[in-house]
This record gives structure tokens, C-alpha cells and sequence, in this order.
């Protein structure tokens, strides 16, 4: 499902070049469930772009579901990351403008997909998090746990490959961080494959697999 | 797609008012002034020209300076008439003292024949204008204007009264009405004026020959102004030996003419001026897009993340732009109409109204600036990187 063999990843910063990750490689297989776990400026971050193909890798190669991600064009990165990848972030990253049916639909409407299909797909979408009630909302109307469950239908809705999500609960207090995994918990049962990057051990300890970055480089934790 | 951009962009701008309006200000008052300024122009043009027109473009004037020896008489008038070139009326014009018992003053006189009356468009409003049988045998009656009957005569009651002109007596047979804007009331407004048979003035006044210098054409009912001036052209110049000084026409479609060349160049300075006003309102617009790209720097980046292309997010930026140029326009059409309605409501006889012309070029300059000034902000923001852009503010 996910393969990546040999990725590094360098950054120029001044003069100096910056090894974010350094020979990095790691597989995760449909279905699975896995915890990426490291402390800030570990590369988790860098990790989490190249997996995500918010960025390409400097060298090594990156399959996804099969494809090779390498060598593609700002363009096709988009479509990838629309069709494949669900992303859930530390900070929900809605957009404020936005209600939370129309922060739900957007990545649809990139799709191109009809105003009807689309209104099915945000439905089910909200009532699986549970707001289909609050979809008129705008995410300041809406409390920490409530937008990161719309920035979970916004993933869900298009039925990606892979849900990655960057410190989902870090923002969040301890109890609706435990419904946020709950949902994570039910995703999985249901199939999907999950990718959750934190710091945090506990949280990564609800994985079924965990992998280790630092420095940059990744390493399998043995159960 | 376009169409979800397009919704996306009225509700961006919806969603902030005050900045939206203070942008489209610039565009606002651009469309306005281009708008009213062109239209007010454009309606003066209307009113001088149909003013001219009223005073007879359908007639010329025909002047003879040069007469080679074969001067035109009454007869030739007639041959020129039964030709079909048009219907002519000769003019003898002269100044001589009016008398009515111990009431006396000056009097403009003029001499002509009854095709006069419709070359002119004259309106009489009691009597009759003078008629062939006046002209063929000189008879002594004439035909006077309204200042003419108030002041000598005594009023409009006059007909059939007699008048001294230059000391012969003649026989009061018409008066003119007063109420018209042709150009023999324009030219008699306020002074005494007196038309006898052509015939008769020859007898009357010294100054007035059996030769006509100056005589007036109108064209037939199924001829226009220019075709009967190529036809008298081709005939006086097969008179007076091909010499084309040899005599002048004149008609008010000479005036309109120069007129048309002035009023078009206003206008063109006037557009000019208001065009570099829409310039600096797509400034401003260029200005708050840039300010918009750095605020929305990470909605820019969600949308990335969650798979809009470059294009995607460009063609959002730039119908943001258009969207802004477009309703600045509109409105500034909207008031532009209601300004010209009150301008035409306060001035007389005048009536302003948007020009459809000057719309259209408001509309197609307002979209071209919108886009020109759009294009920049749109694709810095379509090139910010989606990491970088997700990242910032954190």
C-alpha cells in the first residue's frame, strides 16, 4: 500500500544542508493501522509531506497503492492527494469562511463530481462524524472535537486510500481526543488504512503498529 | 468548475463588505465618470444637432458669386423646379422704413415666391403666405411676422390692411406664426419683417435686380438633402462653365459635420481622462487582491492539501478579481443612469440617458482590468508551495 524505500530528504537552509530524513524506509500494508511516533524536528513532519505527496522526496522511491510517486507535476500531486489521500491535521485547517457542509463538499467540487452526488457524499460524511445537524455551522460556531470530526468527514468523503493524520488530537483535550480516536478506532475496523503521526506515546500506543523516527531515520518498534 | 468559482468569489467578496466596497470605489467612480461624462456629451450632441437640423438641414442655400454674364432669373428657378432638381425659392433681402399712419420703424424685406413657404417650413397663422398669382403679376401684398403686427400694425387683426414699405402701399395678406424654430424666425426674432412677391420687390427696392443671387432648394419628397446637392452641383456648374467658385452651397449638414468632429473629440478626451481613473481603481483592486493572497495564505494551502490545482486556485483569485471589477462596474452603471435621469430631470428640453456604446465599453474596460490587474495576485497565489502555505502563521 504504502512503500518507501531509501527517502531522503534535504533542505537547503543557508549555506547548510539540513538531512531531514536520511535513508528512510517503511511499508504500510492495507487495512493497517500505524502509529509514525518521534519529538518535533524528528522528520515526522517531512515524513508526513512526502507520504501525503504535499512533497517529493529528494531521493529513494515512494509507491502509493502500487503508483510511483516521483517526478509528477504540482497538478498531479493535486489529483493524487484529492482521490487518495484524507488529510487530518493538528489545527483542522478548515476554512473559516466556509460552513461545515461547504468545508465538507470542497474537495468534491475539486472532483468535478455533480451537485447531486455530492450532496449524498457530504450527508453520509456528516452523519458518520455525527454533526448533520450542525452543517450549517461555520468552524468558530463549532467547538475543538466538532471541527476536527468535519475536518474527518472532509477526509472520509472522498473515500481515499489513506487517512493521515498529524497530531489529529494535540489540540485537544483529553476526553474528545478519546472520541477522536474512537472514530480513528472505527475507520480501521471498517478497512481503511490509517497513518497517525504524534509525539505522544500514549496516543501512538493505540496503533497497531508503531514506527519510530529520529533524525530522520525510521525504525520498526517491536511489540 | 468556473461556475462553483464564481459562487465561491461573490461569497469572499460578500464576506467582508466594507474592504469589497472601498475596492470597487476605485472602479465605481471610474464607470461613473467615463459614463456620465460620454453620455452628458453625447446628449448635448443630441439637442445642438436636432436644433440645427430644425433650423433646415433640408434645404440649401445656393449662392451665386460669379455669374459668367448668364445670371439665373425666375424662369431658371422654374426650369430647375420642372427638372426635378428640387423645389426653389429665391431670396432678396433688404432693409426699408415701414409706415402705418404715424407708427413707423424698420423693416427687414424680403422678396421671394410662394415655394418659399415650403422650403422653409413656414407656418402662417392668419391669412396665407404669398401665392404664384401674387408673383406672376406683382402684386402689392405682403406677408408679415408677429413683431411686425404688434408694433406697426396694431395687432393680429390686420389683414387686409395696407402698409407702407420703402413709401408703395401693400396689402397686409399673412402673418406668421411666431411659434416655430425655423431659421427665418430664428434669423427675424425681435425685428419687423416683411415678405413680398419677388416681382414686386424688384419695383420696391433699388437694391433688388431681376437677377437672382441668392435663392433656396429644398429636396423632393423622394430625394434626400445630398442627392439634390450633387444635382444642382451638376447643373450650376454646367451654367457657369465648369468653374466651381463660380457659386457656393450651403446646408446645415456642414454645421453638423464640424459639430460631430468637436463633440467627438471631447468625448474621446473626457473617455480618455475617466479611463486613467478605471486604471488606478484596478490598482486598488491589484493592491487588496495582494493583501488577500498574504491573509489567506493558509486557506490557500487547505485547499492544496485537500487537491485544488495551480489552476484552480488561480481561477479562484482572478474571478475574486473580476467579481470585484464586475459589480464595481455594475454599479457604477446603476449610478450613472440615476445621475443622468436627475440631470435630465433638472435640465429643459435636454434628455440624458446611458448610451449603450459607452456601457459596453465600461463593461469590456472594467472585465479587462479586473483580469490585467487580477492575473498578478492570482498566480502568486496559485504558486504558493501547500507545505509552506499550511504552515503559515504557526
Amino acid at each position: 500500500m504504502i512503500v518507501l524505500q531509501d527517502v531522503c530528504k534535504t533542505y537547503e537552509v543557508g549555506e547548510e544542508i539540513v538531512r531531514a530524513l536520511d535513508h528512510a524506509s517503511m511499508h504500510v500494508r492495507q487495512g493497517e493501522f500505524v502509529g509514525i511516533i518521534g519529538p518535533s524536528g524528528s522528520g515526522k513532519s517531512t515524513l508526513m509531506n512526502i507520504v501525503g505527496c504535499l512533497d517529493l522526496a529528494t531521493s529513494g522511491s515512494y509507491l502509493l497503492d502500487g503508483q510511483p510517486i516521483e517526478d509528477y507535476s504540482e497538478t498531479e500531486l493535486a489529483r493524487i492527494r484529492n482521490k487518495k489521500i484524507g488529510f487530518i491535521f493538528q489545527n483542522f485547517n478548515l476554512i473559516t469562511k466556509l460552513s461545515a457542509e461547504e468545508n465538507v463538499e470542497l474537495p468534491l467540487i475539486y472532483q468535478h463530481l455533480p451537485r447531486r452526488e455530492r450532496q449524498e457524499r457530504v450527508e453520509m460524511a456528516l452523519n458518520r462524524v455525527g454533526l448533520w445537524n450542525r452543517r450549517q455551522h461555520k468552524p468558530t460556531e463549532l467547538s475543538g472535537g466538532q471541527q476536527q470530526r468535519v475536518a474527518i468527514a472532509r477526509a472520509l468523503v472522498t473515500k481515499p486510500s489513506l487517512f493521515l493524520a498529524d497530531e489529529p488530537t494535540g489540540n485537544l483535550d483529553s476526553r474528545t481526543s478519546g472520541e477522536i480516536m474512537d472514530i480513528f478506532h472505527e475507520l480501521h475496523d471498517q478497512g481503511n488504512t490509517i497513518v497517525l503521526i504524534t509525539h505522544d506515546n500514549e496516543v501512538a500506543a493505540q496503533a497497531a503498529r508503531r514506527i519510530r523516527i529520529h533524525d530522520g531515520h525510521v525504525t520498526e518498534v517491536a511489540e | 468548475m468556473i461556475w462553483q468559482s464564481a459562487k465561491m468569489a461573490f461569497k469572499s467578496v460578500m464576506g467582508s463588505k466594507v474592504r469589497s466596497f472601498l475596492t470597487m470605489l476605485g472602479i465605481i467612480i471610474g464607470v461613473f465618470a467615463l459614463v456620465v461624462l460620454v453620455s452628458l456629451v453625447d446628449g448635448a450632441t443630441g439637442y445642438v444637432t436636432d436644433t440645427i437640423s430644425s433650423l433646415g438641414s433640408s434645404y440649401i442655400t445656393v449662392s451665386v458669386l460669379d455669374d459668367k454674364g448668364r445670371p439665373l432669373h425666375l424662369e431658371d428657378l422654374d426650369e430647375i423646379m420642372e427638372s426635378g432638381i428640387g423645389l426653389a425659392a429665391p431670396m432678396a433681402q433688404t432693409s426699408v422704413t415701414g409706415k402705418n399712419g404715424r407708427e413707423s420703424g424698420s423693416v427687414l424685406l424680403y422678396g421671394t415666391t410662394a415655394a418659399y413657404q415650403e422650403v422653409n417650413s413656414i407656418n402662417v397663422s392668419y391669412g396665407t403666405f404669398l401665392r404664384q398669382t401674387d408673383v406672376d403679376h406683382h402684386n402689392y401684398v405682403c406677408v408679415i411676422n408677429q413683431t411686425m403686427a404688434d408694433e406697426l400694425m396694431g395687432g393680429m387683426d390686420c389683414l387686409g390692411q395696407t402698409v407702407e414699405l420703402s413709401g408703395l402701399r401693400f396689402t397686409v395678406i399673412g402673418i406668421l406664426s411666431d411659434d416655430d424654430e425655423s431659421l427665418t424666425s430664428l434669423l427675424t426674432a425681435g425685428m419687423m419683417a416683411a415678405y413680398i412677391p419677388y416681382t414686386t420687390a424688384q419695383r420696391a427696392a433699388s437694391t433688388v435686380s431681376s437677377t437672382i443671387d441668392t435663392f433656396y432648394l429644398s429636396p423632393l419628397s423622394d430625394s434626400t438633402v445630398e442627392e439634390t446637392n450633387d444635382r444642382i452641383k451638376a447643373y450650376l456648374l454646367n451654367r457657369f462653365s465648369k468653374d466651381e467658385d463660380a457659386f457656393s452651397l450651403f446646408d446645415s449638414s456642414i454645421i453638423e459635420d464640424a459639430m460631430g468632429e468637436v463633440t467627438g473629440m471631447l468625448e474621446t478626451l473626457l473617455g480618455g481622462i475617466a479611463a486613467i481613473s478605471l486604471i488606478v481603481g484596478g490598482i486598488g483592486i491589484m493592491n487588496i487582491m495582494l493583501v488577500s493572497v498574504t491573509e489567506r495564505t493558509r486557506e490557500i494551502g487547505i485547499r492544496k492539501a485537500i487537491g485544488a490545482s495551480r489552476s484552480t486556485i488561480m481561477l479562484q483569485f482572478l474571478i475574486e478579481a473580476l467579481v470585484l471589477s464586475l459589480m464595481g462596474c455594475v454599479l457604477g452603471l446603476l449610478l450613472s443612469a440615476l445621475t443622468l435621469a436627475i440631470i435630465t430631470q433638472l435640465v429643459d428640453n435636454v434628455t440624458f440617458h446611458v448610451s449603450a456604446g459607452v456601457a459596453w465599453v465600461a463593461i469590456i474596460f472594467s472585465l479587462s482590468i479586473g483580469l490585467l490587474f487580477g492575473l498578478y495576485p492570482a498566480n502568486k497565489a496559485a504558486k504558493k508551495p501547500p507545505i509552506e502555505a499550511l504552515r503559515y502563521g504557526e
